[in-house]
């Protein structure tokens, strides 16, 4: 017998902080999977964002930069610049992306920066315990929104893959899920995908993941998975969005 | 004919493997690891397992081995 | 004959950073440094460097972390209000132990403010502006020639020392033209950088980060950070000292202050009296040894800002304990800088 699924190259083998049935485990060995498909550890700098996600370095063997919250789209920017020859991504949740940093993340996509973008949406702010973020659906209560968001109050939830998919600068945008069989396949096809798009330097590349955060949903890991496939999808399609190359 | 290995120590019983098995060969048992966690096992006798790697794929922990 | 050229001090920051070897330039408008991104904008182009006009000042000082974590030179300019927002990164940049420069043409406030001359920038630069407690190279030119060299020097300390640098101008020393003598690079030795980002090959993985959560881990960065605090005050001071041996009322001003400060003190000599002026040209690290050596003497000081009052705290705490301290400030906003005879007139005064 072989062994036919092992830990990528690029993933320490440690065992992470993250909570039981929390997605981010999942998505960061598909990004490592995707940065050793296509050889690309030695060669790249990470750049990390504020939430649980900040951990990169410790989880990743690559190099990596920690940026200030919601700013990983500009660190990126200025690491690729300087530096065309490595193969940048960042890695952010929700509120990092969708909140604080709208301001980086349109602009570095706009300026269709030959970076790749991870964006993990949970719908909640996870690190700083469970607050309402730009992503939490209508109805969800949060430790900031604990009557459930409303339309009147808060506004309805961001979909951060359509906004992108309008701007020139994107080549690649796609929202997949890691929580089934026939998801997991497709998330981990698109993920090298738009490292694909950066490898052949087609620019701007972006992948959100719906990701399940059972802690501050209040939720058994499975029934958290489950919402993932039910309220998570039917409000964030899942989909390719943009392929301009069509690769 | 094929196999896994569940890493208990790393296995924080979250039981997405257990649901994502086609053929329902892992179940969460009663065992406590180091970290208080009730871990996933699979089930020793199973002779149907595929190596489908799904419970690898899902596993957040990265602590399942698939063998073939 | 050397080559001269007629220039404004937000160019002669540019052709000095140009020389450093700086090819990384993040910046966003504001009035009274637009001079600097414009250069940039025309000259980096012409010599493979990177020019971005960004979205904000917060993303260009960004951009500066990210292209200085790969080991290359990088800087931004801005003018107060913008500075007040990159703050945030400049502490991460801090901790980090990031090189870069930040070139602050400051302008009066608080708030809005306007764009005259003005010195309300100083606690900003030198008390850690962000966050966490912590220090940047601050360095205050009061020449177009200045402008020049401390940039080139900025860059080397900065690298040396690990640390983010500032340059702290103002409209006076950034928009006016004076000449500029152009020179080579000094030769300085630099330290390798071993810890510059670079994908990590077959090497060990870097990281640089400002996160430290392990037991006694931050506690331990933050002394280190001390105590290269504490080698800048040993090594990097510098200050200009002018007709202070004999004087009995020293002046001090630092940046465009001392320049109309240097011009009153020439006007008081011509009276006959017994004044000098102290330049600090490092305001962190400031030159407390300066004052401390110029005060065993000369026991009366006038420290003159374009401010209420700012580093008049470090000069208290620099001159020699039966020392007095006299202040003459004019915060910006009446669109009038204070003329060499205002300045001779309080000379007069403490000299009677």
């Amino acid at each position: 017998m072989q062994q036919v699924f092992k830990r990528p190259l690029s993933l320490k083998d440690v065992q992470t902080h993250f909570c039981p049935g929390c997605h981010h485990g999942t998505v960061h060995r598909m990004v490592a999977k995707a940065l050793d498909e296509y050889d690309l550890q030695k060669r790249t700098i990470g750049v990390a964002s504020i939430g649980c996600s900040v951990f990169l370095y410790s989880y990743f063997d690559i190099d990596v930069i920690e940026s200030p919250h919601g700013r990983a789209p500009a660190v990126a920017t200025g690491v690729k610049r300087a530096k065309p020859d490595s193969f940048v991504f960042t890695y952010q949740g929700d509120g990092d992306l969708a909140a604080i940093g709208t301001g980086e993340i349109i602009h570095a996509a706009n300026r269709g920066e030959n970076i790749s973008v991870i964006f993990v949406n949970n719908t909640t702010y996870g690190m700083t315990g469970g607050q309402m973020a730009p992503t939490t659906l209508l109805g969800q209560r949060t430790s900031t929104s604990p009557y459930g968001r409303s339309l009147e109050n808060e506004g309805a939830p961001i979909r951060v893959t359509e906004l992108l998919t309008n701007l020139e600068g994107v080549s690649f945008a796609a929202r997949v899920a890691v929580n089934n069989a026939k998801n997991l396949m497709d998330a981990k096809k698109q993920i090298k995908k738009a490292f694909r798009y950066q490898v052949e330097k087609k620019g701007f590349s972006f992948v959100e993941v719906l990701a399940a955060c059972p802690t501050n949903w209040g939720m058994t890991p499975i029934k958290a998975n489950e919402r993932v496939g039910t309220e998570l999808s039917d409000y964030f399609k899942l989909g390719v969005f943009k392929n301009v190359a069509n690769l | 004919m094929a196999r896994i290995e569940i890493d208990e120590q790393r296995c924080k019983g979250c039981g997405l493997c257990t649901i994502i098995c086609p053929k329902q060969l892992i179940i969460l048992c009663s065992k406590v690891n180091n970290l208080g966690y009730t871990v996933a096992v699979f089930d020793p006798s199973a002779i149907n397992c595929t190596g489908c790697t799904l419970c690898a794929e899902i596993c957040p922990d990265v602590a399942i081995k698939v063998f073939k | 004959m050397e080559k001269r050229l007629f220039v404004r001090g937000n160019e002669a920051v540019c052709l000095g950073a140009i020389e450093a070897g700086c090819r990384h330039y993040f910046g966003y408008p504001i009035t009274p440094q637009n001079d600097i991104p414009e250069f940039m904008s025309r000259e980096l182009p012409r010599i493979d460097g990177v020019f971005i006009q960004a979205e904000s000042e917060i993303a260009a000082i960004n951009m500066v972390m990210g292209a200085a974590a790969t080991g290359n030179r990088a800087m931004t300019s801005s003018s107060s209000p913008g500075i007040s927002l990159k703050m945030e990164a400049i502490s991460f940049m801090a901790c980090m132990e990031l090189p870069c420069l930040i070139v602050n043409i400051s302008r009066s406030g608080p708030g809005l403010g306007g764009i005259d001359a003005s010195q309300g920038d100083y606690f900003q630069a030198v008390k850690a502006g962000g966050h966490g407690g912590y220090h940047i190279l601050v360095l205050a030119p009061s020449s177009i020639q200045e402008m020049y060299d401390l940039t080139m020097l900025a860059f080397d300390l900065s690298e040396i020392y690990r640390i983010p640098a500032m340059i702290l101008g103002d409209a006076v020393v950034g928009q006016m033209k004076e000449p500029l003598i152009p020179h080579p690079r000094p030769d300085t030795e630099l330290p390798e950088k071993t810890w510059a980002l670079r994908g990590k090959g077959d090497g060990e993985q870097r990281i640089i980060k400002s996160l430290y959560l392990g037991d006694g881990e931050l506690e331990a960065q933050n002394w280190k950070l001390h105590s290269k605090y504490q080698a800048l005050k040993d090594n990097e001071t510098r200050w200009e000292e002018f007709e202070t041996a004999t004087a009995s009322l020293l002046v001090t001003a630092f940046g465009s202050a001392a320049r109309i400060a240097k011009t009153a003190v020439m006007m008081a000599r011509e009276e006959g009296l017994k004044v000098g002026l102290l330049r600090p040209i490092t305001l962190f690290p400031f030159p407390a040894e300066a004052y401390a050596a110029a005060t065993q003497q000369c026991k009366k000081v006038l420290d003159i800002e374009l401010n209420t009052g700012q580093m008049l705290e470090d000069v208290k705490l620099s001159v020699t304990r039966d020392t007095d301290v006299f202040f003459y400030g004019r915060p910006s906003g009446t669109g009038s800088l204070p003329t060499p005879e205002e300045l001779l007139e309080q000379i007069r005064r403490h000299c009677s």
